[in-house]
């Protein structure tokens, strides 16, 4: 009988790797419907296949664009334009995320844990039903069940968005130069897919209901959105598509987008060649059988609610990753919560995810890290005359010489003032924002203080100094 | 490097024409005086570029501006972006290869920016009404500097020291060769360059040499980066030599000529093999070490102790000389890391003591670094041989990885010296003494971290950590594989 069963749209190998270290059972069930347009991926889940790492590589190629320009001031000479040829770059990228999928099915075949690729949904207490994209049948029972099936890009519900509108889904494969496109929503994924496009060349315009990266600290969201339009993207705020047409078929085509206005009774039409939707994502929760076994879900969202322990309101199925309600849709959130679990459940261990100070960092063309309090949620919190807030812009040195973006980057830190100048919240907006903000994430974790802040010296000359 | 004059802390009279005069107008010494100046004292600035063998003089601002961390982070970058150019391609982006560099160029952009930092210090000052003099002069008595500008006026003013490349006193070693002090002022390529070395300054010029696509050749007589964690020194450097920079171990120069074709003809001695070799460059540029101008400042007619064997100045907790209104800061004093953080720090907590009501000592353990090599090397605290000489191999615990940065997946780069360890105690609470990371960014990835080490930070705290995806930096928070257990430390996919 096989001891756990992981139900996977979004797969996390350490977790399958921690428990068949302690000799347990072990069985993956993962299965990608394919979107809309007939795309599909391997084994790895959501980062692997069509976020983060696609995201990260893409987001490489458009700064090597600018390094290009940068290198002529710093001395290297070479023709004056230099294009873009998506398909290469396409191709590397899906050739290493290929390398990844393999590397998990042998990883997998070592631990001895049994990989199946199927649809899996429960149908009776402790069985699963799996069923393969041949549409062959078979049953599974396990001793425990651990749900991680993520989620899936979100449609808008008008007329043309299946037929002709691509997600992130669709994007880090696409065969063809995605052309001018139009980026709907004001996510971290509308933002960040903008932002490379535009960085590779493309005439890319981004339509936003309201605010940008909803959830973040709103300054630098706005700081954000200047910089992108500051570099050449177009933003149209205040409205929403309505109806996506065809002009012309083709790879890409021609699409034209008739959008309203949030505020009134104002219709606007663009043409465009792709139409990117990047509105939200909802969870997979609805279709794998869950209320035959009485896992509670949240109606409206999808989400599925679990005690600290990843525990759902049956006890012998657990959950993790982006379906969960109220915790961050991060892949090394999801890796920590599994391996923590594993460890309770079969290692004597009693740690728990500590999903408090999660570091996170946006890679739009301007990175944004943070960890933390934004400023309107510490103020919401302790009160405007409980915190105090140092910031400071910078010049990083590298981008003196090419006389590029003075006064952009932007650092602030907001401290608790009756706790004794606790740091609470850090963000920085500058190149590397990632790499920068981890150390303080694990400074935070130990509590620093700003005094503490302050008598750390800095490393110079980098970005990062200006925090310290 | 600075020195300060503080007389009585009563309005200057007669005797005293400031209440604080600095001698060196680097990093430690503006720092310090413009922190002065904010509690309203009258402070003065001296400082005076003594032109280097070869000629080459700079403005106001010190090493750290003109002939140290910011050309050399400049000239780094244009070597990173050599290498940039070349992953372009593979993430799409169409350049006839190769592609090629143009040393004038980069030297003049450079070089100016260079200027309108000199200019924006002489501002700073100026704003807040520091007086500054470009002159250079010496102690004649323990209150009275006699300055001496070009034409040899005299002044009530301090003298400039300096912290010099030091030349190796082989045959044509002075008139031959240059230091880092004329590298980065060069108008025209350096061409074929043998660098003499095996310090940072070495190091960080060969390798953007190297990657600005001159053929570059760095001879050492024993280890490199003495001081840092070996086992760190070795990847950087197995990782120039896999970069193109060539080098000569445990070789030592036995002298310089000059040929008729203007090349430097090169003889050394291979200590190894026990033979003489010999090459021909364009330029040698010698990197074995800095050493304090102490002896013009006259230093031991007003009793301030240096230290006998390096020269530096001997300095207590407070900054404090053995004479007791004259302190020092930054490379000239003896036992303090050379760094312009530091220094600058030091600069800022003196002037609060000294004028405020602060009575914070600079603290200066866990001071964190970054080696700018093509690989970069940043570290934090202790290396691994000096916790094993602390606290015994026994009792410290060696968390390790080799890892490879997504950029450097699709560009098909060697990752193989990519690597990061955190050196702990074992005991209960596993403290954390040291973290050394080799990889792109290094700098930014550390500072962080050593934050976190000031904190306290323990392995379980880092263990608790969530780490960002995707980055290198996450991969710290990651570090499960001891030394000790001899497994395989290579981190798997994602």
């Amino acid at each position: 009988m096989t001891v756990w069963l992981f139900l996977c749209k979004s797969f996390i190998i350490t977790k399958l790797k921690e428990a068949a270290k302690y000799e347990k059972k072990v069985m993956v069930l993962d299965f990608v419907t394919p979107t809309p347009l007939g795309n599909s991926w391997g084994l790895g889940g959501t980062c692997v296949n069509v976020g983060c790492i696609p995201k990260k590589l893409m987001h490489q190629a458009a700064l090597l664009g600018q390094a290009l320009e940068d290198s002529r001031k710093f001395g290297w000479q070479f023709t004056e334009e230099v294009k873009h040829n998506w398909m290469t770059m396409t191709e590397s990228v899906q050739n290493y995320i290929g390398s990844l999928n393999w590397g998990y099915r042998v990883a997998l075949r070592e631990k001895k844990v049994t990989y199946e690729n199927a649809y899996g949904e429960f149908v009776g207490p402790h069985t699963v039903k799996a069923t393969n994209k041949r549409g062959v049948e078979k049953l599974y029972t396990a001793e425990r069940f651990l749900i991680a099936t993520g989620e899936r890009p979100r449609y808008l519900g008008i007329p043309g968005d299946k037929e002709y509108c691509i997600s992130s889904d669709d994007l880090f494969s696409l065969p063809y130069c995605p052309g001018k496109t139009l980026v709907v929503g004001a996510s971290y994924v509308a933002l960040e897919c903008a932002g490379f496009l535009a960085g590779l060349g493309l005439d890319v315009t981004v339509m936003v209901r309201s605010i940008l990266l909803r959830g973040f600290d709103q300054d630098i969201a706005n700081k954000i959105g200047e910089y992108m339009e500051g570099h050449g993207i177009n933003f149209i705020r205040e409205f929403v598509p309505i109806k996506v047409e065809q002009i012309e078929e083709g790879t890409p085509g021609r699409l034209k987008v008739i959008a309203k206005s949030t505020k009134g009774n104002q219709i606007i039409e663009g043409e465009y060649n792709t139409v990117l939707l990047a509105i939200g994502r909802d969870s997979c929760t609805r279709k794998i059988g869950l209320d035959k076994v009485g896992v509670q879900i949240n109606e409206k969202t999808g989400k599925i609610p679990v005690n600290d322990e990843e525990q759902t309101n049956v006890p012998y199925i657990y959950a993790v990753g982006d379906i969960l309600q109220d915790k961050l849709e991060l892949t090394p959130v999801a890796i920590q919560a599994g391996r923590l679990l594993v460890q309770r459940l079969y290692a004597g261990a009693t740690s728990k995810c500590d999903y408090v100070n999660v570091p996170t960092t946006v890679f739009t063309p301007l990175e944004y890290g943070a960890c933390g309090y934004s400023e309107e949620t510490a103020v919401e919190k302790f009160g405007e005359e409980n915190i105090e807030v140092y910031h400071s812009h910078f010049w990083p040195l590298e981008w003196t010489v090419p006389s590029r973006d003075n006064n952009k980057c932007y650092a602030k830190i907001i401290c608790n003032i009756q706790d004794n100048e606790r740091v609470i919240g850090f963000h920085v907006l500058g190149p590397n924002a990632g790499e920068v903000t981890q150390g303080f994430a694990a400074a935070i974790k130990c509590g620093m203080t700003k005094e503490q802040l302050d008598s750390t010296i800095g490393i110079h000359p980098v970005c990062a100094e200006v925090c310290v | 490097p600075v020195l300060l004059l503080e007389p009585v802390p009563q309005n200057p009279g007669p005797q005293n024409e400031y209440d604080l005069l600095v001698i060196g107008g680097g990093s430690g010494g503006l720092a310090c005086a413009k922190e002065a100046a904010q509690f309203g004292r009258k402070v003065a600035v001296l400082d005076y570029v003594e032109p280097s063998p070869q000629g080459t003089k700079w403005g106001l601002g010190g090493t750290c501006v003109n002939v140290g961390c910011i050309p050399k982070k400049l000239m780094h970058q244009a070597a990173l972006l050599g290498s940039a150019l070349k992953d372009a391609q593979h993430y799409g982006w169409n350049i006839a290869q190769p592609v090629h560099h143009t040393w004038s160029l980069m030297a003049q952009a450079v070089q100016n920016y260079v200027k309108s930092l000199n200019w924006g210090h002489r501002v700073q000052l100026q704003d807040k009404k520091v007086k500054y003099f470009n002159m250079k002069g010496s102690f004649s008595d323990p209150y009275t500097i006699r300055g001496l500008t070009k034409a040899g006026k005299e002044v009530s003013c301090c003298v400039i020291s300096a912290i010099l490349p030091v030349c190796s006193q082989i045959a044509g070693a002075l008139e031959y060769g240059i230091t880092s002090d004329d590298l980065f002022w060069l108008k025209k390529s350096p061409g074929k360059t043998l660098v003499v070395g095996a310090s940072y300054v070495s190091l960080e010029c060969a390798g953007f040499l190297t990657g600005i696509g001159l053929d570059t050749t760095v001879m050492m007589r024993s280890i490199p980066l003495r001081g840092f964690d070996q086992q760190m020194a070795s990847l950087v450097t197995e990782h120039m030599e896999s970069y193109g920079t060539k080098f000569l171990k445990r070789c030592f120069p036995t002298k310089v000529e000059k040929l008729e074709s203007n090349r430097l003809q090169v003889t050394w001695k291979n200590t190894d093999l026990g033979t003489e070799e010999t090459d021909s460059f364009d330029t040698v540029m010698w990197a074995v070490g800095r050493a304090p101008d102490t002896e013009a400042l006259n230093l031991e007619a007003v009793g301030v102790k240096t230290n006998s064997e390096t020269g530096k100045i001997v300095v207590d907790a407070s900054e404090a000389t053995s004479v007791p209104h004259i302190y020092a800061i930054g490379d000239i004093t003896e036992g303090r890391p050379e760094l312009t953080p530091t220094a600058i720090a030091a600069g800022k907590l003196l002037a609060q003591r000294l004028f405020g009501q602060s009575s914070e000592l600079m603290d200066y353990d866990n001071v964190p670094t970054t080696v700018f090599t093509p690989l970069e090397y940043g570290c934090v605290g202790l290396s691994e041989e000096m916790a094993v000489r602390c606290y015994g191999s026994d009792n410290i615990e060696v968390y390790h990885a080799y890892y490879k940065p997504l950029e450097f997946t699709v560009a098909e780069r060697d990752a193989t010296q990519c690597y990061m360890k955190v050196v702990c105690l074992r005991e209960r609470e596993q403290r954390i003494l040291g973290l050394h990371f080799i990889g792109p960014n290094a700098g930014e990835v550390i500072q962080g971290f050593a934050l976190g080490i000031k904190c306290g930070a323990t392995y379980p705290q880092l263990m608790k950590t969530i780490g960002i995806h995707p980055t290198c930096a996450e991969e710290i928070t990651k570090l499960h594989i001891t030394k000790r257990s001899g497994l395989d430390a290579t981190v798997t996919g994602c």
